[in-house]
């Protein structure tokens, strides 16, 4: 997948989960838990669209390197490759 | 009107599932009811026909009016129906599987914010198409879709129905149930701080061979903890009712959830202390999707006998929490983080929490509530055998 369409693919699963948050308004290295009010479950669900949409595992060891849509982008790029 | 809660006082019947002669079974679906908590479907707690339907779609009934007759089996007359369920319930029919039949429902219409921008461009409703985005929501492509294919949007399934809960409703109906409580229940309030380490360790090995949709978070283990610890003291589960504490049938965990837009629903985990933690984690991942979408049962809103409520990875570090009446109890988990704790004589770094309690000293005294708060304990510290 492409950078773009890696952020495109994060933002719609986001929106799913936080339908009133706006993205425009999102920075790419903002903490998506905290800009976003994600509690764990919200987390989750971000974790498993991502996994569903790509194959990627994403052991949740690898959370750490995927607070912002800036890291998931680095993170995915780099699993879908 | 089922109360489906102390803090309800009235409900909208929205949709009738059922109709003059037809045969309901215990566990069925027979309407939906709007109140401040959502559309909430109505169950039914006995065999039946339904013999007469008093309240029609779109009016409002106060908790106790009459919504329809039902005719027993054996022809004897009923006089009401939802409010009649027994209580608490047996625990036997608990055990009985869960209804196959069920309706379908959307709930509030998720719509990704560009998804949004482009169908007000247009002038597409995006709450009218079908959303193909993760959860059903509805993603830039399919509104992209809608507007290549030039298709009309097919016309909302129940335009009547309002989507969601309603904020305003639902503060006051939280108002009035704290504000109860304040008033009625003298409270006393207990804390321990608990090493969260070898739960935490069992629950990463449980997760690192498991993909995410298998894998289970940290509350599910305090859930199943504190759900065995009220079963070995069940002075803490139950209600305060006529003067006297009527014990719980059944450990039905009613696990808070915080609202998007503001706003609380507590709906339960029936049979808690029974479940394995993956049934558990399972219960817990739908429940907190239809309490935010709509769908919660009125079972789920009426059967709690304790509540936890758990601030989460950043919430704060404790909580004194008021009781939902008529429970007696509600146990508070505030948020898992390293701090310095005495291991084997020496300072070390762990992952600590802080358990609260928070007790109807009428039902039980500060004795009890301790030993449930050990027990909470000792049991996270083992949790192989949870």
């Amino acid at each position: 997948m492409t950078k773009d369409e890696i952020r495109k693919l994060a933002i719609d699963i986001l929106g799913g989960i936080a339908p009133e948050a706006d993205f425009d308004m999102l920075e790419d290295d903002e903490e998506l838990r905290e800009a976003l009010d994600l509690d764990s479950m919200d987390f989750l669900n971000f974790i498993t669209g991502l996994h569903k949409a790509t194959g990627a595992d994403i052991p949740e060891a690898d959370y750490a390197q995927l607070s912002s849509l800036q890291d998931v982008v680095a993170y995915l790029t780099a699993k879908t490759a | 009107m089922p109360s489906l809660g102390a803090d309800m006082e009235r409900g909208t019947l929205v949709e009738w599932l059922v109709k003059p002669g037809s045969k309901v079974r215990s566990g069925d679906i027979i309407a939906v009811v709007e109140t401040h908590k959502g559309a909430i479907d109505v169950e039914i707690f006995e065999d039946a026909t339904v013999s007469e339907i008093c309240a029609h779609e779109g009016e409002t009934v106060p908790v106790g009016g009459l919504l329809a007759r039902l005719e027993a089996e054996g022809g004897k007359a009923a006089p009401l129906l939802p409010a009649t369920k027994p209580e608490p319930a047996p625990a036997a029919a608990k055990a009985a599987p869960e209804p196959t039949f069920t309706i379908t429902r959307t709930g509030r219409t998720k719509v990704s914010p560009a998804a949004r921008r482009l169908a007000a461009q247009i002038g597409i409703d995006p709450e009218t198409l079908t959303g193909t985005g993760v959860d059903g929501s509805v993603s830039l492509a399919d509104v992209e879709l809608a507007r290549a294919s030039a298709a009309k949007p097919a016309p909302a399934a129940k335009a009547a129905r309002k989507r969601g809960f309603d904020p305003v409703e639902m503060r006051r109906g939280i108002a009035l149930a704290m504000a109860r409580s304040k008033r009625e229940i003298p409270h006393y309030y207990l804390s321990s701080t608990v090493d969260m380490g070898p739960t935490l360790d069992w629950l990463a090995r449980f997760n690192e061979a498991r993909p995410p949709t298998e894998r289970m978070l940290a509350a599910v283990p305090l859930i199943k903890a504190t759900a065995l610890a009220l079963r070995k003291h069940p002075q803490l589960n139950g209600f305060w009712q006529d003067d006297a504490f009527q014990p719980g049938a059944g450990v039905h965990i009613g696990w808070a959830i915080s609202l998007r837009g503001g706003g609380l629903v507590s709906p339960a985990i029936h049979d808690a202390d029974t479940l394995a933690l993956p049934d558990l984690m399972d219960k817990l991942r739908d429940l907190v999707a239809r309490a935010r979408s709509g769908g919660l049962r009125s079972s789920e809103l009426m059967d709690a006998t304790v509540t936890i409520t758990s601030l989460g990875e950043r919430g704060a570090d404790n909580v004194a929490a008021i009781i939902y009446p008529p429970q007696v109890a509600i146990v508070g988990f505030g948020r898992i983080r390293e701090r310095p704790w005495i291991v084997d004589g020496k300072v070390a770094a762990r992952p600590l929490v802080d358990v609260t309690l928070a007790a109807d000293h009428r039902a039980s005294d500060g004795h009890t509530g301790g030993l449930l708060l050990s027990t909470i304990e000792q049991l996270l510290q083992e949790p192989e055998t949870l």
